[in-house]
């Protein structure tokens, strides 16, 4: 149709105020789209470029004289056998590991505190409140630093342990592998002797020992108190997405027969999915971009094992100067974390879009034990309670928010 | 028609997202030619009164207010000014200026980094033309060396010794006749002070101070010119086995295990009998721990005599500076024997040239362990894209009781290889 030329004139003499329109449109955006792209696209792009040369940080990086590598930094940090791809690999095992404690850790922790919080019989809410959110909007330097102490050899954690009669490690210089002190402890493997199989080969230039070593104990430490200061903010998120859930859809669940877990898995949980998804994108983005704690507390240290990309990102460009490679890894964990992100997404979805069979739908609750479809069934809900829940206008939610309050 | 209205839309959205696109890369081409000053052609030089930029790595406000005062009078003296910044954190400060292309026109650098700035151009090779430059130790220049040329002037140095503490000393039952000379006596007296239940050495848990032991023994990790890796020598190899024993058998330990920061702390607070460090434990234990009781002496020797390591700064200046003629000048000024002791009585440091030697003796006697060891001091490794190997070969020494020292070594080697090129 488009390309016919009476409709695309007849298109363009309509259009004319479409076009006024856009063009308006995109004078207000302007300061905007002028500002982000100044700040952040052109810089972004400039360190692309400076991921595909040699660059030494002498004079710009877009002088004539600057080695051009193509993709020469990325193929080092994964098919060349050296130190380079040796340190990415071992940030990079470190950081899955992070992720993989810290995000389940943290949005568990999180939903605990919020269901708490956000509980009727609750008293002093608003402390507990304040108490758990003030981790989040504390520096975390001060609470990195904090933690420095509270870990010490002759901190209050060891002291403590001790007060139990057990002799705590060395935290923050205790290189040793959590898992491989695990199969060490069930009697699997002798970590002080591993078996040959595993320490022979592997990917990426790291033995399957390697990478079987889980978080060193210093790195769990720092686990410890991002998980602490994060769930704080994830709480609230949490909360604030409880308190939208209509009370007439508990109430509803509760005619049925749902009982306490029952209406936690089946009307609570389902009605956070959108909000579960944010604190896990949120989340995973955060964790695998871990910095300041690392900077802080350890930069890197017990033997590598608290190193993590973006800090190793750093310490290679403006600590060794090698900008090239420096760049390609921060080019490489952004992919990680688009990748995991789309992942993630992937997955959220497919539950969405109630394709499992629900085994566990309990037979007197038919109402609740439709939550998860209930993207589905928009508009021809059966009980009141899903009609309620389909159109959450604002007048509801503001309706619900004050049954909740009285 | 809705259709057609609706890709007319998307058509103008992306005449409109191509059109931002372009701009971005116009104007970022443009950026790129406005970047594009003066490349590598030596800097314009300025005759007129100089401004000259100075970044130090201060060790503290001592040194900032010695240095400082110095430079005003160098500047007072030449009709020209001269500001002194301390860096909050200097190679990354400088890695930013040298990207910038706005360096200060003098400042410090580590012997450690020196490789890494003299192989990439950023510094002015003015070494010779500093007076009488053969005044300066041996083991320093070379240090600054590079290629044959002596980049820059060494700003002073310290070097390592064996520090005892009196007290823990005397619980063992030990005299200023124990003082350990060699490897076999410190493992003698360290049994001794075990058997009294202090730890009896604490060692810092990176080459800087594990690789004394290599001097000892006769190794390094590089060949002297910088060009070639030894790591893998059998003399490395017996240095780390010995550090290991001492690790293993309790006689050593690195100060995170007694809870402290570094040696000087560990010895400090009283945790350990004997450390090894630089001469800046002085001013340490006199800030931190006054009342602590010590005597320093050279560290023993090992099979193939006395070693040490030596650290220093040089006065770096600029090969973009636009005021060498008098950059030179100042660094003329701060290295002049009289100086260098004005600087030595500020804020504790032993002056790089042999001349002053006697005046700093004289009024330092008990840092003479520390002097007396630059004749047979190692410096820093020296050369470039050495500093990740280096880290590396730290977090191997950090596990050093629980790996094998020779595949550690067989490791460093292969990484120094591929990093000499």
């Amino acid at each position: 149709m488009a390309g016919t030329t009476i409709p695309a004139r007849r298109g363009r003499f309509r259009g004319s105020t479409a076009m006024r329109e856009n063009l308006a449109g995109w004078l207000f955006v302007a300061p905007v789209v002028i500002i982000l792209g100044l700040f952040m696209l052109l810089p972004i792009l400039m360190a692309l470029w400076v991921s595909f040369t040699d660059w030494n940080g002498q004079g710009s990086p877009f002088r004539s004289g600057v080695p051009f590598v193509g993709a020469g930094n990325y193929t080092r940090l994964f098919t060349e056998d050296g130190l380079a791809r040796q340190d990415f690999m071992t940030s990079i095992r470190n950081n899955i590991y992070y992720v993989a404690i810290v995000v389940p850790a943290q949005t568990a922790l999180a939903l605990g505190l919020a269901v708490i919080v956000n509980s009727r019989m609750l008293k002093g809410k608003t402390f507990f409140r304040a108490a758990f959110f003030f981790p989040s909007v504390t520096s975390s330097v001060a609470i990195s630093v904090v933690f420095l102490f509270i870990f010490a050899n002759s901190g209050a954690v060891t002291s403590l342990l001790g007060a139990f009669g057990i002799d705590g490690p060395d935290w923050f210089s205790d290189s040793r592998g959590t898992l491989h002190l695990l199969l060490g402890a069930v009697g699997l493997v002798d970590p002080s002797a591993p078996p040959a199989s595993l320490t022979s080969g592997g990917p990426f230039g790291l033995s399957w020992w390697e990478w079987l070593s889980g978080p060193s104990v210093a790195m769990t430490t720092i686990i410890m108190l991002v998980v602490w200061t994060t769930s704080g903010t994830f709480m609230l998120m949490f909360l604030a997405a409880l308190q939208d859930i209509p009370v007439t859809l508990e109430e509803a669940s509760m005619l049925d027969g749902a009982g306490r877990w029952q209406r936690f898995r089946y009307v609570t949980l389902p009605m956070l999915k959108p909000t579960l998804f944010l604190v896990l994108t949120l989340g995973l983005i955060s964790t695998w971009q871990v910095f300041d704690q690392i900077y802080v507390m350890s930069q890197g240290n017990p033997s590598k094992t608290t190193l993590t990309p973006a800090f190793l990102s750093y310490q290679t460009a403006f600590r060794s100067f090698e900008y090239g490679s420096g760049t390609a890894i921060s080019f490489v964990l952004f992919s990680i974390i688009v990748l995991m992100t789309l992942v993630q997404r992937w997955i959220m979805r497919e539950r969405n879009g109630g394709s499992r069979p629900r085994r566990h739908a309990p037979r007197p609750a038919r109402g609740p034990g439709r939550g998860p479809a209930r993207g589905q069934d928009r508009g021809q809900g059966r009980t009141s309670a899903d009609a309620s829940a389909s159109t959450p206008t604002g007048a509801s939610t503001r309706a619900s928010a004050r049954s909740r309050r009285s | 028609m809705k259709r057609s209205r609706v890709s007319t839309n998307r058509n103008i959205r992306n005449a409109a997202l191509g059109a931002a696109a372009c701009a971005v890369v116009l104007t970022s081409a443009a950026c790129g030619s406005g970047f594009d000053d003066k490349g590598g052609q030596p800097a314009q030089q300025s005759s007129g009164p100089a401004q000259l930029q100075i970044l130090i790595g201060s060790s503290g406000d001592a040194e900032t207010a010695a240095v400082k005062d110095a430079a005003a009078k160098w500047a007072s003296a030449n009709g020209a000014s001269a500001t002194v910044t301390p860096a909050q954190d200097l190679a990354q400060q400088l890695g930013q200026a040298f990207a910038g292309d706005s360096p200060p026109d003098v400042f410090y650098v580590d012997a450690s980094r020196f490789a890494d700035y003299a192989s990439v151009g950023a510094l002015e090779p003015y070494g010779d033309k500093i007076s009488n430059p053969d005044d300066f130790y041996p083991s320093l220049r070379t240090a600054f060396t590079r290629d044959g040329t002596f980049y820059c002037t060494p700003k002073d140095f310290s070097t390592l010794a064996l520090v005892i503490n009196q007290d823990l000393w005397a619980k063992a039952k030990l005299t200023d006749a124990d003082v350990p000379t060699t490897w076999d006596q410190l493992t003698a007296v360290a049994k001794k002070l075990k058997a009294v239940d202090v730890t009896p050495i604490t060692i810092g848990d990176t080459r800087d101070r594990v690789g004394a032991f290599m001097v000892e023994a006769g190794g390094w990790l590089t060949s002297p010119d910088g060009k070639q890796a030894t790591a893998d020598s059998p003399q490395n190899l017996a240095a780390l086995d010995y550090v290991q024993s001492l690790l293993k058998d309790k006689l050593a330990a690195y100060p995170k295990a007694l809870d402290a920061g570094w040696g000087g702390e560990a010895f400090g607070k009283g945790k350990a009998a004997m450390t090894i460090e630089g001469n800046w434990i002085k001013g340490a234990l006199q800030a931190d721990f006054p009342d602590v009781k010590y005597t320093v002496h050279e560290l023993p020797a090992g099979p193939k005599g006395k070693g040490t390591l030596s650290f220093t700064n040089c006065w770096g200046i600029s090969a973009k500076s636009k005021y060498k003629q008098q950059a030179i000048s100042f660094v003329e000024a701060m290295t002049t024997a009289d100086q260098q002791m004005a600087f030595a009585k500020a804020f504790g440091v032993m002056p790089s040239r042999q001349s002053a030697k006697d005046a700093y003796v004289k009024e330092f006697p008990n840092d003479a362990p520390f002097v007396n060891g630059v004749d047979y001091a190692q410096g820093p490794v020296n050369a470039p894209k050495m500093d990740s190997v280096l880290a590396d070969f730290d977090s191997g020494i950090q596990q050093l009781s629980s790996t094998e020292p020779k595949a550690l070594l067989e490791r460093v080697q292969k990484n120094t290889q591929a990093a000499l090129g």
